[in-house]
C-alpha cells in the first residue's frame, strides 16, 4: 500500500507523557532521533506500531504518539512479530535492550531475524542491567564488575552482530547515541529496508555502567575511533578525512592516505547489499585501538521478508481453491443426510 | 447370508488393536464413517502410543482405535469390546481387559507364531490361557497375513507394502461382520487413496477379498446388524475430531466477527492437530504461525490480537504452564485472546498421548497476580464447535482471555457433527471504540459491563499505550496508586464475572427429586450421562448436571448444587472441580469421585460407585 506522504514534525511523535529516564542517560538522544526519522519518513503516528519488552529502554512505547505496546521480558520481538504479521499495513518499531533482547529474548530474537519480519530493531545496548539496578548482562565484557559479578564476569559476552549475522539477517545497522545526524541516517535505512533491520544503538547508562563507550563517543577524538559505513561509499574516516581500510592478505586493515604509496583509490568501497556476509562481518567486529570501530549501515541486503511471504501464499491459495468461506468448507467435507 | 444368525443389536463395541504401523487408526476411522454413513450414530477413541515406532510387536507399539456405534443416542466409545480385532500378540495383551464377557476376537493367526508371541511376552504358545481369556469369548483365527498375500499376488507389490495392506482385510471382514454396504465402503477408500492409483487398486481388492471370505466361509459367528439412528435430528452430517472442530470453531468466529483469524502455535501432543488443520486453511486466509517456542505461539498471538486479529494459540498441559505469564499480560492488556488447552496426562512430560482433567485449576489460577480470565469446556468431540465458537465470541465481546479445556479423548476421538451455516451462529460484536469517543486511552470502558473498549492500530484518533504495567483506571497512564491498583484488580474480576449474564443456566438432566445428582464437567459428559440413563432404566433415582461454562459459572449453580441431598463430583484428577466449587460456594457439602489413570471413565465402574453412594 503507498502511504501519502504527509508533513510532520518531530512534536506530532511525541506522546503526552513526561520522559522519566535518568538525567544523562543515552536513550533521550535515540528518541530524540526517532522522532525526528519518524516525522521525515511522513508515516501518520495512528499507522505506527512501537513495541517493547522490559528494562530501561522499553519504557519507550510511552513516549511516542503512536500505538504502543509495552509487553513483558524478552517478548517483543515474537509480539512485533505478531503485529505485523497480522496487520502488515503497519509500520513496526521494537525497541529493546541487551538484557531483554539477548538473554530472556534471546531466542524470540534469532528467530524474528531468521524468519526476516518487516520490523525495525533498535537494540539499545548499554552493557548493563538498568531497571534491576546493576547487574551484568549478555554485552558485557568479559571481567566487568557489576553488582551480580563483584569480582568480575568470568564469561564471553554476545556480540549482536555476529548473532544477526548467524541467524541470517538480512540489515544490521550501528549508532552511537549522541552521534545524532547518523543516527537518523541509519535509523531511516532501516526502516525502508524490507524485512528485520537490526540497529544496535550504543548508549550510555549514566547510573551503572557510565563511560563505557566514552573511549569512542568523546568527541573531538571520534572520528578517528570510527568509521561511517554507507552502500557505495569508501570506508574513509579520521579528523582530517585521511584515514581508510583497506583489505591486505584477505585481512582488514586501517592505513593513512598519503602515506605508504596509499591513495584514496585503494580504499575500500563499502557493499553492504552482498549477500555474502563475510566482509560485513569482519566490519561490524573491528574494534580499537588498532582499528575503527563501525558504525553505520553495515548489511542491507535485499530478501523477501515473512509477512510478505505469508500473504502471498495466502493469495496464491485462494485463488486456486474453491474454499471461499466456512459454509465452502462445511460443503467440501465428506458428509451424509441423516 | 441366509444360513447366517443376524443378531439385532442396538449398539456394539469394535476395538481394532495392533503395531502402531499396522494402520488401526486407518481402519477405525474408516469404518466408523462407514457407519455413520448409513445413519448409526458412532463415538470414536484412539489410543496410540507416544512411541512413534516402538519395535515391532512389542508391548509398547500397540495402537489401538475403538468405536462405537449404535442405532440410538451414543455418548461414548463404549467400556467393552463386542468383537476384538487384534492383529497380533502386544495387541491382545494390552487390550484383553477391554473385551466384553461373550464378546469375540478375531486374530491374526500368522502372527501369533512363538517369536510373535515372545516378543509380546508370552511364555507359552498358548496366549489366550497364559491370560486366563473367559470361555464365553468366542476365538476366531484368521490367516490374515496369508490371505492378504494371496490376494496380492500379481500386483507387483513387494512384501512391506503387501503386509500394509492387512489392515484392509480386517476391514472387509468387519464390514460382512455388521453388514455395512461395499460401495459405502469403496467409496471412502477411493477418497483417501485417489492420488495413488496403485495402492488404491491394491486396497479396493484386499477389502473386497476380506469381505467374501467372511461371506463364503460362514464364519462361526453371528453378524450383527444395528438399524440406523432414529434419535438423530434429520440433516447432514460428517464425523469429526475434536481437534478439527475446534479449528473449525475459530474459523467460523472470525468470518462471523468480520476479522482475520491468526494462530500462533508450537507443536505439541495431542493438540498439534488444530495448528495443522488451521494451517491447511491458506485459502480462508487463516494466518498460522509455527513458533519458536510456546511463549512466541501465545506472544504472537497477543500481538496480533494487538494488532486487531482474532487471535488463538493452542497447546497442551506444559505449553499452558509455559505460556502463563503471556495469558497475564493479555489479562492486564484487556486483549481478546482464545487459548486452547488440549489437556494430557501430568505432571511435566507425563502421558503425552493420554487424557486427563489435571489442569483445570492451572487453567483458573496458575498465574502471578490477581488473574482472571473465562473457563470453558467443551464436552464432546463435536461440542469443540459450538465452545470454540463461544470463547471466540466472549473473548471478543468481553476484552478477556478465555481459556478452552478440551483434552485427549475429545481432542482425538470424533463424533457426529450436524453441519451449520454461518448463518445460524450467534451474531459476534467485538467491543471496538465508538467512533464518536473522545479522549480515548488504554483503560478507556464501557462502565456498565467494564469491558475496555478496543482501538485497532491504524484507526485514525485512537492510538493509544497498552502494556503489562498497572495504569491509572481514569487517565490510562502507568500508575502504581494503591487504591488505583485494587479498582483496576475489581475492574478486571468484574468484567469476568460480567459474562455469566450470557451464558445459559444449568440444565438439570432427569428427575429433580432424584437422590443423588452426579455432577461433571468437560470431557466426561458422555460416560456420566450413560450412566445416568442406564441407573434411571434399572430403576434407580439419579440426575445429572454438566457444566461447560468453568469460570465464571452459571448463576444457578449453587441453587441446583444444594437441592440434592446427596452430590458426587466425578472427574480425571483428583478433585480440583469440587475443590472449586466449594471455595466458590460455601458450604456446599458434595462427593467426589476421581480417577487419575490417563484413560476415561468407564460407564460400569461409574455405575458401581453411584450405586454405593445410593446405598
Amino acid at each position: 500500500m503507498e502511504a501519502v506522504k504527509l508533513e510532520y514534525t518531530p512534536k506530532d511523535f511525541k506522546s503526552d507523557q513526561q520522559v522519566r529516564w535518568c538525567p544523562g542517560c543515552g536513550d533521550y538522544a535515540i528518541i530524540n532521533s526517532l522522532h525526528k526519522v519518524m516525522a521525515e519518513m511522513g508515516i501518520p503516528p495512528h499507522e505506527i506500531a512501537v513495541v517493547s519488552g522490559i528494562g530501561c529502554s522499553s519504557r519507550l512505547p510511552y513516549y511516542v504518539s503512536s500505538y504502543g505496546f509495552h509487553t513483558i521480558h524478552g517478548r517483543g520481538a515474537a509480539v512485533a512479530t505478531g503485529v505485523k504479521v497480522a496487520n502488515p499495513a503497519l509500520t513496526v518499531w521494537q525497541v529493546t535492550g541487551d538484557g531483554d533482547c539477548l538473554a530472556i529474548g534471546g531466542n524470540h530474537f534469532i528467530h524474528s531475524v531468521r524468519r526476516n519480519i518487516d520490523i525495525n530493531v533498535l537494540l539499545f545496548n548499554n552493557q548493563i542491567y538498568g531497571l534491576t539496578k546493576g547487574q551484568f548482562s549478555p554485552t558485557s565484557l568479559k571481567g566487568q564488575v557489576s553488582k551480580s559479578s563483584p569480582y568480575g564476569t568470568i564469561e564471553e559476552p554476545f556480540r549482536p552482530a555476529e548473532l544477526t549475522f548467524g541467524a541470517r539477517g538480512t540489515f544490521f545497522g550501528r549508532l552511537l547515541d549522541v552521534d545524532l545526524k547518523n543516527a537518523q541516517q541509519v535509523m531511516l535505512a532501516a526502516a525502508e529496508h524490507k524485512g528485520t533491520s537490526i540497529i544496535e544503538c550504543l548508549v550510555n547508562c549514566v547510573i551503572f555502567n557510565d563511560g563505557a563507550h566514552n573511549w569512542l563517543a568523546e568527541k573531538n577524538t571520534r572520528p578517528d575511533k570510527m568509521v561511517f559505513l554507507e552502500h557505495g561509499k569508501p570506508m574513509i574516516y579520521g579528523v582530517a578525512n585521511d584515514k581508510g581500510l583497506i583489505l591486505e592478505n584477505g585481512q582488514l586493515k586501517a592505513v593513512t592516505i598519503g602515506e605508504n604509496g596509499i591513495t584514496e583509490a585503494d580504499i575500500l568501497v563499502h557493499d553492504a547489499r552482498n549477500p555474502n556476509p563475510t566482509l560485513q562481518w569482519e566490519l561490524a567486529m573491528m574494534k580499537g585501538p588498532e582499528m575503527p570501530v563501525a558504525l553505520g549501515i553495515i548489511r542491507d541486503v535485499p530478501a523477501e521478508s515473512y509477512n510478505d511471504a505469508m500473504d502471498k501464499q495466502i493469495a496464491d491459495i485462494k485463488a486456486k481453491s474453491k474454499i471461499k468461506c466456512f459454509d465452502d468448507l462445511v460443503d467440501s467435507l465428506e458428509q451424509w443426510e441423516i | 447370508m441366509e444360513n447366517i444368525n443376524v443378531e439385532e443389536m442396538d449398539n456394539v463395541v469394535v476395538l481394532f488393536a495392533g503395531d502402531s504401523g499396522d494402520g488401526m487408526q486407518l481402519t477405525g476411522t474408516l469404518f466408523s464413517n462407514i457407519s455413520a454413513e448409513i445413519g448409526n450414530e458412532i463415538s470414536t477413541f484412539p489410543d496410540y502410543p507416544a512411541e512413534i515406532r516402538a519395535p515391532q510387536g512389542t508391548l509398547g507399539g500397540v495402537s489401538g482405535f475403538q468405536v462405537h456405534i449404535g442405532s440410538g443416542k451414543i455418548y461414548t466409545p463404549g467400556d467393552e469390546a463386542d468383537v476384538f480385532v487384534a492383529m497380533n500378540p502386544a495387541a491382545l495383551k494390552i487390550n484383553i481387559r477391554k473385551v466384553k464377557k461373550g464378546g469375540t476376537i478375531i486374530y491374526d493367526e500368522n502372527s501369533f507364531q512363538k517369536n510373535d508371541l515372545t516378543k509380546a511376552g508370552f511364555a507359552t504358545d498358548n496366549p489366550f490361557t497364559e491370560l486366563g481369556v473367559s470361555e464365553t469369548i468366542t476365538l476366531v483365527p484368521t490367516p490374515l497375513t496369508n490371505l492378504t498375500q494371496t490376494s496380492l499376488e500379481g500386483f507387483g507389490l513387494d512384501n512391506k507394502d503387501i503386509l500394509r495392506s492387512k489392515n484392509m482385510f480386517a476391514l472387509g471382514l468387519i464390514c460382512w461382520l455388521f453388514n455395512r454396504p461395499m460401495d459405502k465402503a469403496e467409496h471412502f477408500i477411493h477418497n483417501k487413496f485417489r492420488k495413488k492409483p496403485a495402492v488404491l487398486e491394491a486396497n479396493l481388492k484386499v477389502l473386497n477379498d476380506g469381505f467374501n471370505y467372511g461371506n463364503n466361509l460362514h464364519l462361526a459367528i453371528s453378524t450383527y446388524s444395528i438399524v440406523r439412528s432414529d434419535s438423530t435430528l434429520p440433516g447432514k452430517y460428517t464425523s469429526i475430531s475434536g481437534n478439527t472442530a475446534t479449528a473449525y470453531g475459530l474459523i467460523a468466529a472470525a468470518e462471523k466477527a468480520g476479522l482475520q483469524l491468526f494462530l500462533g502455535s508450537y507443536p505439541i501432543t495431542p493438540a498439534s492437530d488444530i495448528m495443522q488443520e488451521l494451517a491447511l486453511r491458506r485459502d480462508l486466509g487463516v494466518k498460522v504461525m509455527q513458533c519458536e517456542d510456546e511463549i512466541a505461539g501465545i506472544t504472537t498471538a497477543i500481538g496480533a490480537s494487538f494488532a486487531g486479529c482474532l487471535a488463538a494459540t493452542n497447546t497442551s498441559g506444559p505449553g499452558l504452564a509455559l505460556k502463563s505469564e503471556a495469558i497475564g499480560l493479555a489479562v492486564m492488556a484487556e486483549l481478546p485472546l482464545v487459548v486452547i488447552d488440549v489437556m494430557r496426562g501430568g505432571p511435566s512430560t507425563g502421558m503425552p498421548t493420554k487424557t486427563e482433567q489435571t489442569d483445570l485449576l492451572q487453567a483458573l489460577h496458575g498465574r502471578n497476580g490477581e488473574s482472571p480470565v473465562v473457563v470453558i469446556a467443551p464436552g464432546t468431540p463435536d461440542d469443540c464447535f459450538h465452545y470454540t465458537f463461544m470463547a471466540s465470541k466472549i473473548a471478543l465481546e468481553y476484552m478477556t482471555p478465555v481459556i478452552v479445556l478440551t483434552d485427549a479423548f475429545l481432542g482425538n476421538g470424533t463424533s457426529l457433527w450436524r453441519l451449520p451455516k454461518l448463518a445460524e451462529l450467534p451474531e459476534i460484536k467485538p467491543n471496538y471504540v465508538p467512533a464518536d469517543l473522545t479522549g480515548y486511552n488504554a483503560t478507556t470502558r464501557n462502565e456498565d459491563t467494564k469491558v475496555r473498549y478496543w482501538a485497532v492500530p491504524g484507526t485514525e484518533g485512537f492510538a493509544y499505550r497498552n502494556g503489562g504495567l498497572e495504569k491509572d483506571y481514569y487517565k490510562g497512564g502507568i500508575s502504581s496508586d494503591p487504591e488505583n491498583h485494587q479498582k483496576m484488580v475489581e475492574t478486571r474480576a468484574a468484567k469476568v464475572k460480567g459474562v455469566e449474564n450470557m451464558i445459559p443456566d444449568l440444565e438439570i438432566f432427569g428427575n429433580e427429586n432424584a437422590d443423588l445428582l452426579i455432577v461433571g464437567w468437560g470431557s466426561t459428559r458422555g460416560h456420566l450421562m450413560s450412566s445416568v440413563v442406564s441407573m434411571n432404566k434399572k430403576g434407580k433415582n439419579v440426575a445429572m448436571v454438566h457444566f461447560n461454562y468453568i469460570n465464571p459459572l452459571p448463576r444457578n449453580t449453587e441453587e441446583v448444587l444444594k437441592k440434592f441431598k446427596k452430590v458426587v463430583v466425578c472427574e480425571l484428577n483428583s478433585g480440583q472441580f469440587a475443590g472449586y466449587l466449594r471455595a466458590e460456594i460455601p458450604g456446599l457439602n458434595i462427593l467426589q469421585y476421581n480417577k487419575v489413570q490417563g484413560q476415561p471413565f468407564t460407564v460400569t465402574e461409574l455405575e458401581k460407585q453411584f450405586e454405593i453412594i445410593l446405598k
